[in-house]
């Protein structure tokens, strides 16, 4: 019953998104602003997001009592799991991943409908007319192709399990986390749909945009950074970022989302822009839904393709040829119309975030070409795969340049500044950038020109981001400019971690007796023992590690090599120790034979700053968001006042 | 000129679709390719593992007629599954040697009473270097080899019903 309740919630969702597009339609096209139309979607809207909501709290409820009934849950569950991966596992898997998906559309849908206030009505109308038409088109791949609720009759004993890689705790949050991220994005592109469609692009337009984009993108970074995290603790290679094509998939609209929050800014405070914002909003989106196409089609090859299936790559193919060739058609179309924004000079804030889009869509692009072309060498009978080298080579240099961008933006005024007044502001950043690379030269010379060059920049942003703050009052300092501070501050953090990590880790490999010591960095580490262990779904072989860093206190690792028997697959947990200027990292291999045990260490100088980084760029988003919500309010209750 | 722009976006988007349904009307061969095909088997001598059976060695390979050389272990799952097509093989008068991956003489021998016994000897490969000389990727792995020596087929995975026509067409063309 509770399987048949979803269905039905869902089926009544997308009777509900017809309509939904049916009355949004005629508002939008109503010649004056008719109130009772948008009322009517709203409420239509608002509706469609419970409904879907309901579905997706019914699949849960399946899994949670481990209804093996019902076919997703008698393949991606098993009764012995805890259960946090028994909830875990509703989304861990194709159907209820797309179930997931549109949930966060819908949710999404209904919050606009909800909150926005500032939206003209007719553009509201036509925004959420596009929402429900996105909303569409997913809920007949899920009701016609992936039916999260099929039933299975005669139900099994017990299900197949659960993928071990996915039950961690980090990853049961990862992937709804990037999907509030990559949906919300949704929002953006239904809001520019909206626009193209009753022609109402400007400022005020972009500041009801904003918080949408910016909410998104704060999952984004989130999902993004918690992902890679989780690559690497829980693959035990070592690495944080592997350029696999779902890591790709991510990181192109949040690239696209980045430069899309800057010019709508850009929109926001001085009407410039107008058609480029409208571009990223419509890029943004398309850029989550390839994302979503390439790993559920399983075109290309990739560790997170869990359904490779290729009628319903077919399927989702067609909507993105409909949506995405549909949005770019109608501004191709439309935006002819849509009047020049306002100029500026080159040497101007807008000039800076002019060049912060222009590096970020060519890092975009670049991502885009390498993840894409194995599939164009491929259609000419090539097999080949693309790796970190050519995606570090040209993606680096550019970042290095958007460093410089990064730090000359909140430093420079809107419409027209001067060079020279901007060369004495930047003085001190780039001093600082100078001086390390010096001390980097003499100390550590052959760390490597990108780690070095990644330490210097990273230093020199990490000074620049907060020169906006000087010379203010900070406690009026308004909360939007604190969070675009912490946020370049974090890009700074980010970038220090990363070319610490790749310039400065070293390294060890060896198959040792137990009794044996290994060293690596300033530590060394005896292996002590190797024994049996147990847990609720699994039996390990646990190895104790005794590490010391140089004569200091005795400390314990215990990396796992962990069996799972439904399914039965091996993973491998590393055991991490984490101090303030970097991270120890074991991992135990095969025993042999011979009663050598395989042991891989890593010491990792300041790794921790990547995440840390990315952290801050979250919270510095989040500030922001208060900040601009929290002024609108004031506005509009003084507004309110006054009338 | 910006009219031009202005219909870049929709142009390239046309372009990747068209690359995509490519690639899905055409999906790429994800077979893996066997370096060791039409190579001479390395030079191996493996003691035997349990009693009775001989180890294998490469004198006994270069018989003058086609062989199946099986990687096999009582640990592993898929070679269970296998067996029994083996043992078919083996009554179509195919001579198949074993080389047993890290394993022992007890767990070897409860596994053949087990699961059948279609092997004409079996060489202990404790420390798995043959498997790694072979460029084996795991067990079970399979090949045909001719009467010179030479390595015709690699077959990675366990040997199903639908694969053993292509392994009988193997050993025809060894001949």
């Amino acid at each position: 019953m509770i399987a048949e309740a979803g269905l039905a919630a869902l089926w009544l969702a997308a009777a509900m998104a017809i309509l939904q597009l049916g009355v949004a339609w005629v508002g939008a096209s109503a010649s004056s602003d008719a109130p009772l139309y948008l009322r009517a979607t709203r409420g239509v809207a608002l509706v469609q997001g419970v409904l879907v909501a309901i579905a997706f709290a019914m699949l849960i409820w399946v899994f949670a009592r481990s209804d093996m009934s019902v076919l997703l849950v008698a393949e991606n569950s098993h009764s012995m799991k805890p259960m946090l991966y028994k909830i875990a596992g509703a989304w861990g898997n194709h159907e209820g991943s797309m179930l997931l998906w549109v949930t966060v559309l819908a949710v999404a849908g209904g919050a606009v409908a909800f909150f926005e206030r500032q939206l003209a009505p007719r553009t509201l109308s036509a925004t959420l007319g596009a929402q429900a038409a996105i909303g569409l088109g997913f809920y007949a791949f899920l009701l016609l192709a992936s039916n999260p609720f099929t039933r299975l009759n005669p139900p099994p004993l017990d299900g197949q399990g659960l993928n071990p890689l996915l039950q961690d705790p980090g990853l049961a949050f990862h992937p709804p986390t990037l999907y509030f991220g990559y949906v919300g994005l949704s929002v953006a592109f239904s809001f520019a749909v909206g626009a193209l469609l009753v022609r109402d692009v400007g400022p005020a337009f972009a500041r009801a945009m904003r918080p949408w984009v910016l909410a998104a993108w704060i999952f984004l970074t989130i999902g993004i950074t918690a992902g890679s995290y989780w690559a690497y603790y829980e693959l035990g290679w070592g690495g944080w970022w592997f350029w696999d094509p779902v890591e790709n998939a991510s990181l192109m609209p949040w690239l696209a989302a980045t430069a899309l929050l800057h010019s709508v800014t850009v929109l926001a405070t001085r009407d410039g822009l107008r058609a480029w914002t409208l571009m990223l909003a419509v890029v943004a989106f398309s850029m989550s839904m390839i994302g979503t196409f390439l790993v559920r089609s399983g075109i290309l090859t990739s560790v997170h393709a869990f359904a490779v299936d290729p009628l319903r790559g077919s399927f989702i193919l067609v909507l993105l040829a409909l949506y995405i060739g549909g949005a770019l058609l109608l501004f191709a179309t439309r935006v002819g119309t849509v009047k020049q924004g306002a100029t500026f000079e080159l040497v101007s804030r807008e000039g800076a975030l002019v060049v912060n889009n222009l590096l970020l869509s060519v890092i975009l692009g670049v991502v885009l070409i390498g993840t894409l072309y194995p599939l164009l060498a491929q259609a000419m009978g090539v097999q080949l795969s693309i790796g970190a080298p050519f995606f570090n080579k040209a993606t680096v240099p550019v970042a290095l340049a958007l460093v410089i961008a990064t730090v000359a933006g909140p430093l420079l005024r809107w419409r027209r500044d001067d060079w020279r007044v901007l060369a004495r502001r930047m003085a001190v950043p780039v001093l600082t950038a100078v001086a390390a690379a010096i001390l980097l030269l003499v100390l550590a010379g052959d760390a490597g020109l990108y780690p070095i060059l990644g330490i210097s920049f990273g230093a020199g942003l990490a000074v620049g981001s907060l020169m906006p703050l000087v010379g203010r009052n900070l406690r009026r300092t308004p909360l939007y400019i604190w969070g675009m501070a912490i946020a370049h501050l974090g890009v700074a953090v980010s970038i220090l971690g990363m070319a610490a990590d790749s310039g400065f880790t070293r390294e060890r490999l060896a198959a040792i007796p137990i009794g044996e010591t290994l060293h690596v960095g300033p530590f060394s580490a005896k292996l002590a023992d190797v024994a049996p262990t147990i847990g609720p779904n699994w039996s390990a072989l646990e190895a104790r590690l005794e590490v010391r860093r140089g004569d200091g206190r005795m400390f314990v690792l215990r990396p796992q090599q962990r069996f799972f028997s439904n399914p039965v697959t091996s993973t491998s947990e590393a055991a991490l120790a984490t101090r303030w200027d970097g991270q120890l990292y074991a991992v135990l291999g095969n025993g042999s034979d011979n009663g050598r045990w395989q042991l891989r260490l890593w010491w990792k100088p300041f790794v921790t700053l990547i995440w840390a980084g990315g952290g801050l760029i979250a919270f510095g988003g989040a500030l922001s968001l208060i900040g601009r919500l929290w002024r609108e309010r004031r506005k509009r209750k003084g507004e309110a006042q006054e009338a | 000129m910006r009219r031009a722009l202005i219909w870049l976006p929709l142009v390239l988007f046309l372009l990747l679709l068209g690359l995509v349904i490519s690639g899905i009307v055409k999906p790429g061969d994800r077979a893996v390719r066997s370096a060791m095909v039409g190579k001479p088997v390395p030079a191996l001598d493996l003691p035997a593992l349990v009693d009775g059976k001989p180890g294998v060695n490469s004198a006994a390979l270069a018989t003058g007629e086609p062989i199946l050389l099986n990687l096999f272990a009582s640990w592993c799952v898929p070679c269970i599954a296998e067996a029994p097509q083996l043992m078919k093989l083996k009554q179509q008068g195919v001579k198949i040697y074993g080389v047993a991956v890290r394993d022992t003489p007890e767990a070897m021998a409860r596994f053949l009473n087990e699961n059948g016994d279609p092997y004409a000897a079996i060489g202990d490969d404790g420390a798995s270097q043959v498997s790694i000389a072979l460029g084996s990727s795991g067990v079970p792995e399979t090949y045909v080899i001719d009467g010179s020596g030479r390595i015709v087929l690699q077959h990675i995975g366990y040997v199903g019903e639908q694969d053993i026509a292509e392994i009988r067409a193997a050993l025809e063309k060894a001949r």
